[in-house]
């Protein structure tokens, strides 16, 4: 079990999330221009890190929101979370 | 004969102990009728009733007795109860004794004192470690072996009937968690408690205190239970505290959750009406004090698992708590003090303690002067070498040791004894530790490993942590308590730290096994022996992890409690390696046995998973529906009719009277379970643009669409039709099976990709309910049903969309056609879905309405080549499919850029076609496999697959299917084979267009 706190709900059991995947990717903001390299990239490659990681999980049967969590994928230590929008690695490294 | 009450718990002191004298309790042992005492463990009962041969072990059958007295018993392991509530291998030492209580052993054939079995004993030298691995690796006919070999290893047996009992699930929430009620865990709840923290204390038995209910220490001058009664009164008193009893933490997860198992019943013949057997605890905790003790380990010598030989502690603790006396003629033998605290406390209580034998050198004056005084001999710088008996122990053998302990002197003496007590040291529970995530270290002081790093808000405390002594356990636990609630901000409290009375320890030495001939037990569960552990370091085995596996050391029901220690020092000491450095197997959950069924709960049979009823659900039930699983919901598949049985050739006549009664003049078909989006807020046609292929900005207030939707790859994900309700509000509709995942995709994409858009959404499936009626006199039976009696091609034309009122019920009815009949599709608030539908079916009754279902809803799609799940199978492109019309160029959508990728664009892709068999009967399998020549030589060239079929077109009469084939629309008029090699079935079908039923479309018009 994993406990994930949402930015609207508080603390909450993981199985009230659905694991969405990797929070780093972001969609071409012109996609028009955007390259076949930019493309690929968002769309199939994602990092396996061992450690930190910036990923979306959706609050599926709470508000549904997207919640930004920054995990450590070794020990599932939920470090940070926060709005899509938000940078978590970089304000958990700056308050490191 | 003898009377049976004289020859009865003849090993019952006449005074003491916690069990109440007044209160018999009749139990059977392997069929025998036996008495004990309320306050008995089974194992207790058995030893006073002198039953000393409780068990065979698991591979050389050899006779076994209690060797426990609590959750790390290795040997007594009974099947429970009888019939469908038997259980298999639990532990006599843990089972409270109830009245009717039935119990048999395990693994002996056809008795204890006979077991057939036994010759494995005396074939010992070929069950070696890796026997199996050795013998049967490369020898065929596994198979016919495994059968035998499992019966002759292996614990005890159950059988397959139903489980008669229920069990339970409870979330708890705490600021801090104390996991184990003796004196560690009390004096923590002490001061957590008056903190005003939320405390919650569990306990695995049934009796708080620990070690203190069966110890003769004292605190404050008082014996330790009166400290236990006035702690308990006091926590008592506590609103913040709650204390779970019979409760056993059996894992500690992420995020500081604990899992344990509350046994409700299981210390009742069944459970109380409304009651369950167990519940299982989730527990969400801030801090976690692990004050869980600590277990003692045997010594390793030769035949040291005979009946009769048991652990120090356990031996007090049978005299102590349960007034039965483990033995008449008892021998201690220990490296640590512990054997001395044993040997005392028995010799008090008036029985023969012949000697203490200490592998140790020297020892404490208190100890001397006590064991004097009681005369009781006392033999240092020795072993026991060796043990005689057979179902029983007789005796045992004494020799001297070398100073390094890697020696016995050649003279041994023989001493009588049917008891031999022994200590080896004790362990710290660190599992639940490791569980969460801690590695142990090694701590030769007390030659055991203790917890190292936190790796949680786990805080291990007292014998857990290494801290044996009573005065350490209640200081670690009364300062744990205290500190955990200051800093989770609660307020400080005063507190004094109870005084206890305990001689100074002599330190352990660290005795890992005794020389001598014959098997030395290291895992008495596993008959693992240390020659085992010594034949794995020599075939290179040189990890404890390895030696786990390859030896079965620490794999038994026991997971190693009372075994892993011994074990890895072996290891350590064959390697010419420090033990910490050689180190220790991971601990994983559960510490304890756990039956499944608390980890079900009451999620099992048709609690397993919701089910789904549209609101229309009992009229279908009424009028003869045979339900189909669609996801969770439950959909009419099609409808029986008075007399008729559910055969196939049943089906099959329904089916066809529906299709052809809709076609001929009307039917309605419950499409409740379609996914409906409510989509609100002035961005709501950009948003509608951005994820569907096709262009919305232009749709008019009132008209409908069809819409196609891309996953970000270019795959076809989603299909349906959403209509514009007002200027800032739509309603769309997804396929039944993605409604979840269209409207997760739909927030993703407004919540990350475009939040600056003003679009609100919501799920709406459950607040509507849909009926879809199609046929040429659809018009008619609507017209009949509603308030408003205009439904021309005018006033509701084909993709038109009105509000509208039925008995005063607003509703929304859509002009749209999946049948490719004239049809409307009719959407009411759910509560109303039952009435408005029964008034729809009596107004149509004179027009012959009919209900449909699933079935002829599919096969009416595919008669008019509507693709559907079988196509939209999440490997196709929206050109494969033949909907490129629905690919706006003059704007950007999800899934647009991909769309032109090389493999995309491939002319080779299977494409949409209809097919029919060329005899016009052969019903084609989906999913059979299109080839060009069913004969071709192997690996055949695939041309593509069949996707959909119905095997009746009651329109067209004959099978019909959709299929995806290389080259597409191109191939029309060849034939290829359908071939399904699991079912060896092989037609020739004929390639038509995939629109099988008025191409051009004019029967919408009714």
């Amino acid at each position: 079990m994993i406990r994930i706190k949402c930015p609207y709900c508080g603390l909450r059991d993981h199985s009230e999330f659905n694991y969405i995947g990797d929070a780093t990717k972001l969609r071409p903001v012109n996609p028009e221009v955007a390259n076949d390299d930019e493309w690929f990239d968002y769309i199939y490659v994602r990092d396996n890190p061992r450690g930190v990681h910036q990923e979306y999980w959706q609050h599926i049967t709470g508000c549904r929101s997207y919640v930004k969590v920054l995990r450590n994928t070794v020990t599932h230590e939920v470090l940070k979370t926060g709005l899509p929008s938000d940078d978590l690695l970089f304000s958990y490294e700056a308050e490191k | 004969m003898f009377s049976k009450k004289n020859k009865q718990q003849t090993r019952r002191l006449s005074s003491g102990g916690l069990i109440n004298r007044s209160k018999p309790i009749g139990f059977k042992f392997d069929g025998k009728p036996l008495m004990g005492y309320d306050g008995d463990t089974l194992a207790s009962a058995l030893l006073a009733n002198n039953i000393k041969l409780v068990g065979r072990s698991f591979k050389y059958h050899r006779p076994r007795g209690i060797y426990t007295a609590g959750t790390e018993e290795p040997n007594a392991l009974m099947a429970l109860r009888t019939n469908a509530r038997i259980e298999p291998n639990t532990r006599a030492t843990n089972i409270e004794l109830f009245d009717g209580l039935e119990a048999k052993s395990q693994n002996r054939w056809p008795n204890l004192f006979f077991d057939f079995m036994q010759i494995n004993n005396l074939a010992g030298p070929l069950f070696t470690a890796g026997f199996y691995y050795k013998t049967f690796m490369g020898i065929p006919g596994w198979h016919f072996y495994e059968h035998f070999i499992r019966k002759a290893a292996g614990m005890g047996s159950t059988n397959l009937a139903r489980d008669p009992d229920t069990y339970d699930k409870k979330n708890a929430f705490c600021d801090i968690l104390i996991i184990g009620g003796g004196p560690t865990g009390l004096s923590a709840a002490l001061t957590a408690g008056r903190s005003g923290a939320r405390v919650l204390l569990i306990d695995s038995s049934k009796l708080l205190g620990g070690q203190l209910i069966w110890e003769l220490d004292q605190i404050d001058g008082r014996p330790a239970f009166q400290w236990i009664e006035s702690a308990l009164e006091e926590l008592k008193e506590m609103k913040n505290v709650t204390i779970a009893q019979r409760t056993t933490a059996f894992g500690y997860y992420d995020s500081n959750v604990v899992n344990a198992i509350e046994s409700v019943s299981d210390h009742l013949p069944t459970p109380d009406p409304h009651s369950v057997r167990q519940r299982l605890w989730q527990i969400r905790a801030q801090k976690v004090i692990i004050a869980t003790g600590a277990t003692e380990r045997p010594l390793v010598f030769s035949n040291n698992d005979r009946p009769g030989i048991m652990l120090a502690s356990a031996a007090r603790r049978y005299v102590n708590q349960f007034a039965v006396k483990p033995g008449n003629r008892v021998v201690i033998f220990a490296n640590n003090d512990d054997g001395y605290k044993t040997a005392v406390n028995l010799a008090e209580k008036d029985i023969d303690v012949r000697a203490v034998v200490d592998s140790r050198t020297h020892v404490n004056q208190f100890w001397k002067t006590k064991l004097d005084k009681l005369g009781v001999e006392l033999i240092l710088g020795s072993a026991v070498i060796n043990t005689h008996g057979h179902f029983g122990l007789t005796g045992i053998d004494i020799a001297s040791l070398s100073s390094d302990q890697k020696s016995i002197g050649s003279q041994s003496s023989f001493m009588s004894a049917d008891l031999l007590a022994i200590s080896g040291g004790w362990s710290p529970n660190v599992h639940l530790y490791c569980h969460a995530g801690g590695r142990p270290q090694y701590e030769a002081s007390i030659a055991a490993f203790i917890p190292g790093v936190r790796s949680q808000s786990e805080y291990p405390a007292g014998a857990s942590n290494g801290a044996f002594s009573l005065i350490d356990c209640v200081t670690e636990g009364t300062n744990c308590g205290s500190q955990l609630a200051t800093e989770l901000g609660f307020s400080k409290t005063i507190f004094s730290i109870p005084k206890t009375d305990e001689p100074t320890v002599t330190p352990i030495k660290a005795l890992w096994r005794i020389p001598g001939k014959g098997k030395k037990f290291v895992d008495i569960q596993d008959d693992v022996t240390e020659s085992d552990i010594k034949l794995a370091h020599q075939e290179g085995y040189i990890s404890v992890e390895h030696l786990k596996r390859y030896t079965t050391l620490g794999m038994g029901t026991d997971q190693g409690k009372t075994s892993n220690m011994n074990g890895h020092a072996i290891m350590a000491e064959e390697r010419g390696e420090a033990i910490e450095t050689v180190g220790t197997t991971m601990f994983r959950p559960p510490y304890i046995p756990i039956a499944m069924g608390p980890l079900a709960g009451r999620d099992i049979g048709q609690s397993y998973s919701a089910k789904r009823k549209s609101a229309i659900h009992n009229w279908h039930h009424e009028n003869g529906a045979i339900f189909v699983d669609a996801g969770q919901w439950l959909r009419p598949q099609y409808y029986l009719r008075n007399g008729e049985t559910n055969t196939t050739e049943n089906m099959d006549v329904a089916i066809t009277r529906e299709v052809q009664g809709t076609r001929g003049n009307v039917g309605m078909v419950d499409v409740s379970t379609l996914g409906k989006i409510d989509i609100q807020g002035a961005d709501s046609g950009e948003f509608l643009n951005r994820i569907y292929t096709n262009g919305w900005t232009k749709l008019a207030i009132g008209k409908a669409r069809y819409g196609l939707m891309l996953r970000e790859d270019g795959i076809v994900f989603d299909d349906g039709t959403t209509s514009r309700l007002s200027e800032h509000h739509y309603f769309m509709t997804t396929t039944t099976s993605n409604a979840a995942s269209v409207l997760s995709h739909m927030e993703y994409c407004l919540q990350i990709h475009w939040p600056d858009l003003d679009v609100k959404i919501s799920s709406v499936t459950e607040q509507w309910a849909a009926m879809a009626i199609a046929g040429p006199k659809s018009r008619d039976v609507l017209e009949k049903s509603i308030d408003e009696k205009n439904l021309s091609n005018e006033a509701l034309p084909f993709m038109g969309v009105k509000q509208i009122s039925i008995d005063g019920i607003p509703a929304l009815i859509f002009r749209i056609s999946f049948s490719g009949e004239l049809a409307y599709e009719v959407n009411v608030p759910a509560d109303y879905g039952e009435y408005v539908w029964r008034r729809i079916m009596k107004k149509g009754k004179t027009d012959n309405i009919i209900p449909y279902g699933t079935e002829a809803m599919a096969i009416m799609r595919i008669e008019k080549g509507h693709v559907a799940g079988g196509e939209l199978d999440g490997r196709t492109t929206p050109d494969d499919l033949g909907l490129n019309k629905l690919i706006s160029s003059k704007k950007e959508f999800i899934g647009r850029r991909l769309l032109n990728r090389e493999g995309f664009i491939d002319p080779n892709r299977p494409k949409l076609v209809g097919l029919i068999p060329i005899d016009g009967k052969s019903r084609i399998r989906t999913g059979s496999i299109l080839v060009k020549d069913p004969n071709a030589s192997l690996p055949m060239p695939k041309l593509g697959h069949v996707s959909s079929g119905a095997y009746l077109s009651p329109t067209l009469k004959h099978p019909i299917s959709l299929g995806l084939i290389k080259g597409g629309t191109d191939r029309i008029g060849e034939t290829v084979w359908a071939t399904s090699p699991l079912h060896g079935e092989t037609n020739e079908v004929k390639i038509v267009d995939p629109v099988f039923y008025d191409k051009q479309g004019e029967r919408l018009n009714g």
